[in-house]
């Protein structure tokens, strides 16, 4: 018997029947000239989030990002005018990239009045417009007007920045969105602002990753020597299961029932979980944000965890219902390999009980994400060798058989349009 | 001799110079260069003490601690660090992450 209950059809697989329930092959995860397509149908094409408007605290703040997967270099800017932009980095004389410190492989933030080429000087304003010529004198006929900074579509939601590649994206950026994720507008993004960033590089697909946050029925088996042997069994003996799934458009959803660890017998906590009244879920303490909008825990689970919604391509926000949330990205650089970042959003701390349980917090979110991350090398180097390929998916594991869907149907859409 | 600590941690002392470390990077580091036995020691010093040291830190302007209450949370984060080690895994590492890791860029000062 499910411990929750599914929709009429008996599964949610089955309530969204474009899904199938047949065996999937991984082959889109293995090979570079899927890739290669991959990056021109989804990354040139989707809506792309690169940053929070809280990294431009001011006009002539910046900050730069390379796209490799749609080989891209941009540079976000807040203008004069107080709006966000983006340009590619690149300047229009003889192609150096624009902004960069020290490294031009990495990419760097700063605040400025203009841009200044470091080659030979050329600059432009925060609006991207070419203003100065060095020795113009010795130029022909070059009317600046016309060659200001390539500009690159970006608009923000709910403190959001995304940027799209396409010469004109296909959907407006709330358009792509759907109604599913705008109605988590409202939600107090800005004021949580107490950031703890982590990044690093993967061995294996993006989409691979995307997957291992996407479904928790591995939770209790990979995660199990995290917690005191006993916690662990009651886990492995109950499963996982969640409450409620949604999928929108390339766009879906899981929430999770709530776990009050504060009621639990001392055996089955870390004795530091219990000094410092926090642990994965977050403190313990929960946060007060008032009122919460209709889109967060649509579904009403009453106790209520966490939802994580799962934005196409590659960006995901997971909220916790104690008050803070997870960001996570997924960077493709090859077919093989991509760039991981998390982020986990607190309050600022008021006091030293609120910033010690969100230390515990952080370190304890790292420390799962250190055994999910190992383990998709594991899995690529198996998939590569490509001796099985017809893989089970089960009803907790929907949003992985929804991604590899959505981004196939991308490709084709794509490759159709154009025959 | 110059202390790290406040006087009432002077118990803490011995194990403020090796993890009283600013940054999530430092420790962390710190813990997979360690020893189980240095790990266990810092804890079992450390553990007992922590309630004690938020009580005695929360009396202090949180925006404004001085140097020595500031040395005195960084050592508390390094508890938080090697408390997963000593509680449940046994070893510096959590188990299964041979070839994993994870960089710290930014973090809430203190
Ligand atoms: S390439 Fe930028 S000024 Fe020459
Ligand atoms: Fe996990």
């Amino acid at each position: 018997m499910p411990r929750f209950p599914k929709p009429p059809e008996g599964s949610w697989t089955q309530h969204y029947p474009e899904l199938g329930t047949a065996p999937v092959s991984y082959e889109d995860s293995t090979s570079p000239e899927y890739y290669q397509r991959e990056k021109k149908a989804v990354f040139k094409r989707a809506w792309l989030h690169v940053g929070r408007v809280e990294q431009l605290p001011r006009v002539g703040s910046y900050f730069t990002k390379d796209i490799r997967a749609a080989n891209a270099s941009i540079v976000v800017v807040r203008d004069r005018a107080g709006q966000v932009r983006a340009f590619h980095n690149v300047c229009r004389h003889r192609g150096n990239k624009l902004a960069w410190t020290e490294d031009p492989k990495l990419d760097s933030q700063g605040i400025c009045r203009q841009f200044t080429c470091k080659y030979h000087g050329w600059r432009y304003d925060l609006d991207g417009a070419l203003k100065f010529i060095q020795q113009e004198g010795e130029f022909f006929d070059v009317d600046k007007s016309r060659y200001g900074l390539a500009p690159v579509h970006c608009d923000v939601w709910a403190g959001f920045v995304f940027v799209n590649f396409a010469p004109e994206p296909e959907q407006s950026l709330r358009e792509f969105l759907g109604p599913m994720v705008t109605a988590l507008e409202g939600y107090p993004f800005d004021k949580l602002t107490a950031r703890f960033g982590y990044s690093t590089t993967i061995q294996s697909n993006w989409k691979l990753y995307m997957d291992a946050f996407a479904e928790f029925y591995h939770a209790p088996i990979l995660h199990a020597k995290q917690s005191p042997e006993k916690y662990s069994a009651a886990a492995a003996q109950a499963g996982f299961e969640a409450p409620h799934y949604q999928l929108d458009g390339p766009h879906r959803l899981v929430s999770t029932s709530g776990v009050r660890f504060w009621e639990m017998d001392a055996d089955l906590l870390k004795p530091m979980e219990i000094i410092t009244r926090s642990g994965l879920f977050g403190p313990w303490e929960k946060a007060e944000l008032g009122e919460m909008p209709p889109g967060l825990n649509p579904a009403g689970c009453d106790p209520w965890g966490l939802d994580s919604f799962q934005l196409f391509p590659n960006f995901v926000i997971l909220i916790w219902s104690q008050g803070w949330y997870i960001t996570y990205q997924y960077w493709p650089t090859a077919y093989n390999t991509h760039v991981f970042e998390g982020s986990a959003y607190f309050p600022p701390a008021t006091n030293i009980r609120e910033r010690v349980a969100q230390e515990m917090a952080a370190v304890t979110f790292k420390e799962f994400a250190l055994q999910d991350s190992n383990t998709l090398e594991a899995t690529q180097m198996m998939l590569e060798n490509d001796y099985v390929n017809e893989f089970h998916l089960n009803d907790q594991e929907i949003l992985c058989r929804h991604l590899h869907k959505v981004v196939r149907d991308w490709v084709a859409d794509f490759e159709g349009a154009r025959r | 001799m110059t202390t790290l600590l406040p006087a009432e941690f002077a118990d803490l002392e011995p194990f403020a110079a090796k993890w009283c470390l600013p940054t999530e990077h430092e420790r962390y580091h710190t813990r997979l260069a360690s020893t189980m036995d240095e790990m266990q020691a810092l804890y079992d010093a450390a553990k007992p003490r922590v309630t004690d040291a938020m009580v005695y830190l929360e009396k202090l302007p949180f925006d404004a601690l001085p140097e020595d209450a500031v040395n005195l949370l960084h050592l508390l984060y390094s508890t938080i660090e090697v408390s997963f080690p000593v509680e449940v895994w046994r070893q510096p590492r959590v188990p299964d992450t041979g070839s994993a890791s994870f960089d710290c860029f930014i973090e809430p000062v203190p």
